[in-house]
């Protein structure tokens, strides 16, 4: 632990703490209370959400989940399921290839290295909307709109994840144990694949989680590349309520629609808050 | 001898495979639309109804254009106005918690318990969340029921048409997704700061503050730098937030239309130069800023291993 002031000084310090409590506490309501009348509301009948807020939660919920996967202008279930496969592909393709693309510049002084390793490390920071002109150009040539491609092949080329891939190998992965492994005659992608990929297996799950949610949270391209309402994912039917104006129509539904948009992804945070916390800082610069 | 003999193999080349997939796929998925985009930039290409106008070579005209008829620099001044309210109150409170959360002396009990609760809008799908605001601000959502009951207003507050409110309310989003994250990165700059330059300055009498400002805040620079940057870049992509709050619209009367915003209305009309003009734009801010970045995180950095 490392310390910013280490001189006891009890009487000055009791207010501080009392006022960062006191602090804390009220920022930690202001992220909690959104999402608490979230979950009240969607328990609520629209009738009852019209007539004004209560903190008593409703008894409608069950009713108001039925009405949401009956309507059929609203594929929540076919949206779920658009949204859990790509997420998934895009986490699982980009651990993989971005811990290869690190190994590759890790294990290797092959002509052109430095050059590889910067050039990830400009373009690190490109956002993908600038262009995205030029995807969407090249998939609609392709013939290739509405389909889920687009948005997983993609994931193969993340130099953020490729950096922090590197960065854990640094750290764990010893020469040595690829050269025994070398003199045990393995071939270099099969020792990779036994022996680098299992020691890589924590940053891998990090890096898994953070690009599932990446990928489950992202609007701007699927929108713009997926027309039909088979296809559509779960942001995409969310702007749908918010243009549609549901508000007029049955507030329970957009609350609970919320909900599933939200939950799933809170309970598998507060489940795995300790590793992904830790996740942030691993990736960064180094102070 | 046989030992010898395995060490004289070369395996360098090998490199090229393992790199081969991402800067195929990089290159396919990025720069060649990237090129495309400057290239579409330059040419007058959009529809009208089913017809398809152009594709016309007009120069720089698109560039004029989205100056003179669609005002993007107001849109960028709405990107900075939304992005510098709320970095600040975010740098502030983050340094804070962060010195708060990694002080000893504080001591402060249940850290994990408000790390994860800060942290957590972070993950939340930014889309819902601005949806949720929607409804909670709507003018009968449970804000103005709340407000109403209280007496705290007597009539509902429309917070979606008024400019103040409705700028606030995509501030304090972003605010509420990106400060946990900002705490925990300065948290672990702190914590990377060694402990004999403060207990040395103690010695030498410095107060709480002296060592702050002497000692913390200097030493968190390159954290600093990183964080400023990355969200200054984050802030110009801003896109999901204020679309679903005001339906695409950056309503009331535009003045939260953001940059990436203006360029989603052009690339879904199929308006491609206008479109490619913007993303130039955009590509030039958000490279030079990379540009700087790489720069900073490059200074002291290493490939070595600290294993080897």
């Amino acid at each position: 632990m490392s310390t910013i002031a280490t001189i006891e000084r009890p009487r000055f310090l009791v207010g501080w703490r009392i006022l960062s409590y006191a602090f804390l506490i009220f920022l930690s309501a202001l992220c909690i209370f959104p999402f608490l009348i979230l979950i009240i509301n969607a328990t609520r009948m629209n009738s009852d959400i019209q007539k004004g807020f209560s903190i008593i939660p409703g008894s409608a919920f069950m009713q108001n989940l039925s009405g949401l996967l009956k309507d059929p202008n609203i594929p929540v279930v076919r949206a779920l399921a658009n949204s859990v496969l790509i997420s998934t592909c895009c986490a699982a393709l980009t651990t993989y290839f971005s811990s290869m693309t690190a190994y590759g510049i890790y294990m290797y002084r092959f002509k052109g290295r430095n050059f590889a390793f910067n050039f990830i490390m400009i373009v690190m920071m490109v956002p993908t909307q600038v262009s995205a002109l030029g995807f969407i150009k090249m998939i609609i040539d392709a013939s290739l709109l509405d389909s889920f491609l687009p948005l997983i092949i993609p994931a193969i080329a993340s130099p953020i994840v490729f950096f922090f891939m590197l960065e854990y190998m640094k750290s764990v992965l010893p020469f040595e144990i690829v050269e025994s492994s070398r003199i045990d005659g393995a071939h270099e992608f099969r020792t990779f694949n036994s022996i680098v990929m299992p020691i890589l297996s924590p940053a891998i799950a990090v890096q898994a989680i953070f690009s599932f949610v990446t990928n489950w949270n992202n609007y701007f391209l699927p929108a713009l590349l997926l027309n039909s309402k088979e296809k559509r994912t779960i942001p995409i039917i969310i702007a749908q309520l918010r243009s549609a104006d549901y508000l007029k129509f049955d507030m329970g539904k957009v609350y609970i629609m919320i909900c599933i948009a939200i939950v799933p992804l809170v309970i598998i945070y507060l489940l795995l808050s300790r590793f992904i916390i830790r996740g942030v800082t691993m990736g960064s610069v180094k102070g | 001898m046989a030992r010898t003999r395995k060490r004289g193999v070369d395996y360098s080349r090998w490199g090229y495979f393992f790199i081969a997939p991402f800067f195929i796929i990089y290159t396919v998925c990025s720069l060649i639309p990237l090129a495309s985009t400057f290239y579409n930039s330059l040419f007058e290409s959009y529809r009208v109804g089913l017809t398809q106008v152009g594709p016309n070579y007009v120069g720089l005209d698109n560039f004029a254009k989205i100056f003179t008829d669609s005002k993007i620099h107001v849109y960028a001044l709405n990107t900075l106005i939304l992005w510098i309210c709320n970095f600040i109150p975010q740098i502030a409170v983050s340094l804070l918690l962060a010195v708060w959360f990694s002080s000893s002396s504080m001591r402060l009990k249940g850290q994990q318990f408000f790390k994860t609760v800060i942290y957590m809008p972070n993950l939340i799908m930014a889309a819902s969340f601005a949806m949720l605001f929607f409804a909670l601000f709507s003018d009968g959502g449970p804000v103005n029921s709340i407000l109403l009951n209280a007496g705290l207003a007597k009539d509902p507050i429309r917070f979606l048409s008024r400019v103040d409110w409705t700028r606030t309310l995509i501030c304090a989003m972003n605010f509420l997704m990106w400060f946990g994250n900002t705490t925990i990165l300065l948290m672990s700059g702190i914590m990377g700061i060694d402990v004999s330059l403060f207990e040395a300055a103690r010695i030498d009498g410095a107060s709480p503050t002296q060592s702050f400002f002497k000692i913390t805040m200097p030493l968190l620079l390159p954290i600093f730098a990183y964080v400023f940057i990355t969200s200054m870049i984050g802030g110009i992509q801003m896109f999901d937030v204020p679309q679903i709050l005001t339906n695409g619209n950056g309503s009331p009367d535009r003045t939260s239309m953001t940059l990436i915003m203006f360029l989603n209305k052009h690339l879904a009309s199929r308006n491609f130069g206008l479109a490619g003009a913007v993303s130039v734009l955009v590509f030039t801010v958000t490279g030079a800023l990379s540009l700087v970045l790489y720069r900073a995180m490059m200074s002291r950095y290493s490939l070595k291993g600290s294993s080897n």
